[in-house]
């Protein structure tokens, strides 16, 4: 919780950063930003996911079409906040020689992003066969 | 008993890594540039189908969306064409989370219609 006020205050003042602790190896600030930048890469795809699947599901019903491009779209918005969020996290924590901060989320967005695949599945098969 | 060999052995590994890290996070942001522009496709996709003045305002939105993106990307790159390029500062990472969001933002209206 106090890691996460931390953060926040962060979003406001972004000059803390540099005033934190002692400037890493150039190499691991480069590394964090290449998972920052994955996370933005899962962010856009999930946003194109939810176009794809309003776009491409002609024959879903309005509300569910709808309802998993929404969702999808959602979490590709959730993903790219998280994403800078534990960029500034772990640039912080490696800065003042800490352990880096652990996440819930991968496993969270891949229980969310499986069972929003296995509902458009079911959706798919149901209109075939109705 | 101390054993030079190692310490001479990783040496070049370190110069190695020097010139593979900064190209490594460029070919990232390369990657990222093109989910960029497969996002903005299907979106554009999208405005066409909806047509009218609104689809037209959002399609020029979205055109903004991904030049933006990619300017902020070709920044980037030219930051890292150094031997030791500086870390990513913090409005650099909001503009390029600025961008998701935004498209994000802009698919919603587009979506709902």
């Amino acid at each position: 919780m106090i890691d996460f006020v931390a953060s926040l205050r962060l979003w406001f003042s972004p000059r803390r950063l540099r005033e934190e602790g002692e400037t890493p190896d150039y190499r691991f600030s480069l590394a964090n930003e290449r998972t920052f930048l994955a996370w933005v890469r899962t962010s856009m795809a999930l946003v194109a996911g939810g176009f794809a699947v309003d776009q491409f599901l002609p024959d879903l019903r309005w509300g569910w079409r709808v309802g998993f491009a929404i969702s999808l779209l959602a979490f590709g918005a959730l993903c790219s906040l998280r994403a800078i969020n534990h960029w500034v996290r772990c640039e912080l924590a490696m800065r003042r020689g800490e352990d880096l901060p652990a996440s819930r989320f991968p496993a969270l967005l891949s229980i969310a992003v499986g069972l929003v695949a296995a509902l458009i599945t079911v959706a798919l098969l149901a209109g075939w066969v109705g | 008993m101390s054993d030079p060999a190692p310490q001479r052995a990783s040496e070049p590994d370190a110069e190695r890594d020097a010139g593979l890290q900064p190209e490594r996070t460029r070919l990232a942001w390369r990657r990222t540039t093109l989910t960029c522009t497969v996002a903005a496709s299907l979106a554009a996709r999208q405005t066409m189908r909806n047509g009218g003045t609104g689809g037209l305002v959002a399609l020029a939105g979205i055109l903004l969306i991904w030049l933006g993106f990619l300017a902020l990307a070709h920044f980037r790159i030219t930051t890292l064409s150094v031997a030791r390029p500086r870390g990513l500062r913090w409005r650099e990472a909001l503009a390029t989370v600025g961008c998701a969001v935004t498209l994000a933002a802009c698919a919603m209206p587009l979506i709902m219609r």
